[in-house]
């Protein structure tokens, strides 16, 4: 690690004046970025926290729809969201292990955008809005690729809105060392269709499989997307398995979804 | 009624307090004075010609206290092999001199070839980031058959095809083996990759060098399995330091599992670092540079033939092997897939004819060496996988198969074709306790279960044997080792009656304080609590060979047992002085030295206090003190064998293997202390899982490796695996060693990764999926999804 110099702010105001140092970057709950730069990948001058911030931190309910702080714990979602949105809360308490789930944040989650994250596919498959310091951002807007969002340069996450559905599930299906999705589904069934998210497969990142969609909407079975596959093209292919195995995993995953769908 | 203390009691470690309360002092936790601190700088290529290291800019940053290069260690010696394996045609083997730091050319990705030392870590990694190395990128050669075959690619360039050695054993019986093959009526072949694994001890290489400018001695505290070993090599072979000034110290020591065996270069430079600053050198490995510069394990690509008649009594078996070395020879890494493999291809079987080849090739990749079995996991793994294909091609129970191919109780001292003698065994009870303990018989029952939640069961299972507690000097002389392989130990009564015994033997995890305290206790009758073990301590301990083949009980406990009786036979002597009787009517009992048949008697503390306050001693015969040092160099290996069952739980429609349950049946001798043996049972048997389901250490074409993180590298969790039934029940204590113990460190290594795979290719053929005969090693989900679709 390099040297550098630290800042809590306590409000989302001061904290994007902050961000707007030369080379200051925006520090959550350090469990990506802190690896990076303990290995020296990532050396910013200037670490902004974002867990002092009050209001950027919670669960709560908010005309039907449940809203998560930028920068509240996996842990806390866990917990929290359970009563209202118990797919949601199985996704965070399954990310990591306690001490990841203790610090990592949804915020930096999303910021993030790790193609095997799982957090992803929660707010994709909800037809979720990330709000932001200075606007909301669309689900299906926000997700751009790979390690890539539309966030610009120090914008600041400070929350997520997800319309609860009627029934959901995430199905994870770990690589085996890091433990993260080595492919992961989110279905969500909502009064207007389903949709189904699907994350750790795709090189683009986390996307909608809208041909289970149709179908799951028509049908929300199982059967209703049995005959259904996934192109393998555009898979990630590595040490942990080939494009055929993912897009594989990605059908039969959405199956299981779609049965323990609660 | 289970003992509380002494030979055979579960007695709880008494090391663990202090390393679960965090007081274990390792050598990470050891900061000397003015201590400064070392950074290597590492090949990011497999191979590469060095132009030109410039280190002017690095020297002038702040802090920074020397720079030196694979320059600065050309004239000294390199760390050798400690085995010389000849080729089949008499050719001596190629042996590559491995420096200190690599001078000319780097050969894989983490090879060492500068070092930094300045004042703090920070200084000398950003000093470290200065250095600018000139190094043209050659290509690499990764894959064994592509280094055999090319000539062009050369990892030394004095060594055509890269090979080390192309060795068969017994080259002899080759032509009758042949000859079997051709007439057997059946032959089963198998092609199968031994995974590579790397070691991953828990805690990672560390070392301080600490010169004494005022003495002209050297102290290198270290993360060594085998401190005497490290001194000898040094001294002797790398730096030319006499052994007399050179004190190696190996403390607290996190796991070893093998890595830690050998003498590797970074322990060199910190001394050569610490003479040149004046000042102690120490070093850290970061988990990163433990993945790429730790000696790995295992990586053999094996064919193997079994010949067999119809109802498959097994004729004849032969194996071809390629055997990753990397890129330089490490210590051990010659002896690992010869005399630790091919003398172990007759398994617990009565095969008559066995013929071996193996050759070492020399890759870009880090050296490979022995892993927790090392060689034995090899032979065992391709001995049970195809014994389970061939009663799977003749459609032959590999229950009964093996029962009748096992060697028979009354068959010892049995000789193999591949020139061990097994000292004694009972083969069919282990594998009649394993059924039962794993109840076989209720296995349909659960098979039934599993497909109701749609999951496809399967029943593995593999009988395993070892050579271990690696010694006979004379033994392994013959064979290639070019030091003896004997243990020593001193046991010191001093004057107030309480004991410090002086091990060879290296304690990294095992229990070794608690069981040979446990030892002593039983053979002296005084508390364990007054017993201290020592070891680890080239300054205090005498010349010992250190931990690994299993050896630490076998030969280590072996010399203390020695030592111990030469107190009591000089205890003897002092109390029929104090008792005047004569020596041969004292009887040693319970700590109590007595003459037969009356009530006179002195107490252990009573000789020990006479002994070194002699006013009533007999000075004329005798001298005073009690203090006996043994060395044991046993007549043989010892044999432990046992038998494994595994039963899997496959997701077809993911590949997914779930480890159902697990069951041991292990002769391993007497037992000292059970609850550490199964712990060591349960530690081998998550070790061997890992490499079957999980573990896999990858390079691609150009020789990065592509698993140097926990990111990509898959350990074994405690909820990958199931509760395990361990039983070592059914023993035939070892003939030759004064306790009748066998090695058990590495058996569920050993045994462990065939009975897995044999389970998952049950299950897949209990599903209907046939056509698949083998996968390797690791069954990942993707691995066992693929083969199902193939
Ligand atoms: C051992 C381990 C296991 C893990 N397993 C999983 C898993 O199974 N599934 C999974 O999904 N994840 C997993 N993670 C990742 C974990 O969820 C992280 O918490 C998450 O990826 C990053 O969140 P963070 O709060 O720690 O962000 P940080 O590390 O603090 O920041 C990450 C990035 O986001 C930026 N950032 C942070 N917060 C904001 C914000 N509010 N607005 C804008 N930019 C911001 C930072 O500048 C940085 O670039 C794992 C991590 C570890 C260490």
């Amino acid at each position: 690690m390099h040297n550098f110099d630290f800042v809590k702010p306590s409000s989302v105001a001061d904290a994007v004046r902050a961000l707007s140092a030369q080379g200051a970057q925006a520090l959550s709950g350090g469990q990506t970025l802190l690896p990076t730069m303990k290995q020296r990948l990532a050396a910013p001058a200037v670490l902004v926290s974002l867990t002092g911030i009050a209001d950027t931190k919670g669960v709560r309910l908010d005309k039907g729809a449940l809203s998560v702080g930028g920068a509240t714990a996996h842990a806390v979602v866990a917990k929290e969201a359970r009563k209202h949105y118990p797919a949601l809360a199985d996704l965070a308490g399954g990310i990591g292990d306690p001490a990841v789930r203790s610090r990592g944040t949804i915020g930096g989650s999303l910021a993030n955008n790790d193609p095997s994250a799982c957090y992803p596919a929660a707010v994709l498959a909800s037809g979720a809005t990330i709000l932001t310091d200075r606007r909301s951002i669309a689900a299906d807007d926000f997700f751009q690729g790979m390690f890539t969002t539309a966030l610009h340069d120090g914008e600041i996450i400070t929350g997520v809105v997800f319309p609860i559905p009627e029934k959901a599930a995430y199905v994870k299906f770990n690589q085996p060392a890091s433990r993260f999705a080595l492919t992961g589904v989110f279905v969500a069934k909502y009064g207007s269709g389903v949709r189904v998210a699907v994350t750790g497969a795709s090189a683009n990142g986390v996307f909608r499989w809208t041909e289970a969609e149709r179908a799951l909407s028509a049908s929300f079975t199982p059967a209703a997307i049995a005959g259904l596959s996934l192109p393998s093209d555009g898979m990630i292919a590595d040490l942990h398995g080939s494009a055929a195995y993912r897009a594989n995993l990605a059908r039969v995953l959405t199956g299981r979804g779609v049965a323990s769908a609660h | 009624m289970p003992k509380d203390g002494g030979i055979g009691a579960s007695t709880v470690r008494r090391e663990d307090i202090r390393f679960l309360t965090g007081k274990g002092r390792y050598t990470a936790d050891i900061n000397l004075r003015g201590q400064a601190y070392a950074c290597f700088l590492r090949s990011e290529v497999a191979h590469g010609r060095i132009n030109r290291i410039d280190t002017a800019e690095a020297r002038a940053m702040p802090g920074v206290l020397a720079v030196m290069t694979g320059a600065d260690f050309a004239a000294m010696g390199g760390n050798p092999a400690g085995w010389h394996i000849p080729s089949r045609n008499g050719e001596a083997m190629k042996e590559p001199k491995r420096p200190v730091l690599a001078h000319g050319k780097v050969r894989h990705v983490g090879d060492a070839y500068a070092v930094v030392v300045a004042e703090t870590l920070e200084q000398a990694r950003d000093a470290a980031g200065a250095v600018v190395a000139d190094i043209t990128e050659l290509p690499a050669v990764v894959d064994m058959a592509q280094a055999v075959a090319n000539p062009d690619l050369r990892v030394h360039d004095e060594i055509a095809n890269n090979v080390c050695f192309d060795w068969g054993w017994i080259e002899d019986n080759r032509a009758a083996v042949d000859a079997a093959f051709k007439a057997a009526p059946h032959v089963t072949t198998l092609e199968l990759v031994n995974n590579r694994l790397v070691p991953n001890a828990m805690e990672p290489r560390a070392s301080i060098g600490d010169y004494d400018p005022g003495t002209g001695d050297y102290k290198l505290y270290t993360t060594s399995q085998n401190p005497h070993l490290s001194r000898l090599l040094i001294a002797a072979f790398v730096m030319g330091i006499p052994e007399n000034k050179l004190t190696v110290i190996a403390p607290d020591v996190g796991g070893g599992f093998g890595s830690k065996i050998y003498h590797y270069g970074e322990e060199a430079a910190v001394l050569a670092a610490s003479k040149a600053l004046n000042r102690p050198v120490k070093w850290v490995a970061d988990r990163s540079e433990s993945f790429l510069s730790d000696a790995h394990g295992r990586d053999h690509v094996t064919r193997i033939e079994l010949a067999t008649d119809l109802e498959g009594n097994f004729l004849a078996l032969r194996t071809e092997t390629l055997a990753n070395v990397g890129a330089y020879l490490s210590n051990f890494s010659t002896a690992t897939p010869t005399f630790l493999h091919g003398t172990l291809m007759a398994g617990p079987y009565r095969t008559p004819l066995v013929y071996v080849n193996v050759k070492a090739v020399f890759t870009n990749t880090a050296p490979v060496d022995a892993y927790r079995g090392a060689g034995r996991p090899e032979a065992t793994f391709s001995i049970e996988r195809v014994v389970d294909k061939m009663c799977r091609e003749l459609k032959l129970d590999p229950v009964a198969v093996r029962r009748k191919n096992l060697i028979q109780p009354d068959q010892y001292p049995y000789t193999t074709p591949v020139g061990l003698v097994y000292d004694t065994g009972n083969y069919p009870a282990t594998l009649d306790k394993l059924i039962q303990i794993a109840d076989f018989s209720g296995f349909e029952a659960r098979r039934a279960e599993s497909a109701r939640r749609g999951k496809l069961r399967g029943l593995g299972l593999s009988t395993w044997i070892e050579a271990c507690g690696i010694a006979p000097s004379n033994l392994v002389g013959v064979l290639g080792a070019r030091v003896g392989l004997y243990d020593a130990a001193t046991v010191r009564v001093n004057a107030t009656g309480n004991i410090s015994v002086m091990t060879g033997a290296h304690s990294h995890g095992q229990g070794h304080e608690t069981v040979f305290a446990q030892i002593v206790s039983d053979k002296l009758g005084i508390p364990a609590s007054s017993i201290e073990i020592v070891h680890g301590d080239t300054s205090k301990i005498p010349f010992g060979m250190g931990s690994y083949g299993s050896r630490s009980l076998a030969v280590g406990g072996s010399a203390m047992v020695k030592a111990v009786d030469k107190i009591i036979a000089k205890g003897k002597k002092i109390a029929a002085h104090m008792l005047e009787a004569a020596e041969d009517d004292i009887v040693f009992e319970d700590g109590k030295f007595s003459v037969t048949g009356t009530d006179k008697a002195k107490t252990f503390g009573e000789i020990a206090f006479s002994a070194y306050v002699p006013h009533n001693y007999p000075l004329e015969s005798l001298e005073p003190g009690l203090e006996e040092t043994a060395f044991y160099d046993p007549a043989n290996f010892t044999y432990p064998a046992g038998a494994y069952a595994c039963e899997v739980e496959v997701d077809a429609e993911t590949g997914r293997v779930e480890i159902a349950s697990f069951a041991c049946a292990d002769d391993f001798g007497n037992v000292m202390n059970p609850m550490i043996v199964n712990g060591q049972v349960h530690g081998g048997v998550a070790q061997g899982i890992g490499q079957a389901l999980l573990e896999a250490a990858a390079y691609d074409d150009n020789g990065q490796l592509l698993t140097g993180s926990y990111m990509d590298y898959a350990m074994p969790r405690a909820d990958d695996l199931p509760m395990f039934t361990v039983d070592h029940s059914c023993n035939t204590p070892c003939t030759h060693n004064p306790l009748g113990v066998k090695g058990c460190g590495e058996a569920g290594a050993i045994g462990s990764p065939p009975a897995v795979v044999n389970a998952v290719i049950d299950a897949l053929h209990r599903g209907g999926h046939t056509r698949v005969t083998h996968i390797d090693m690791p069954l990942t989900p993707s691995r066992v999804w693929s083969a199902i679709q193939n």
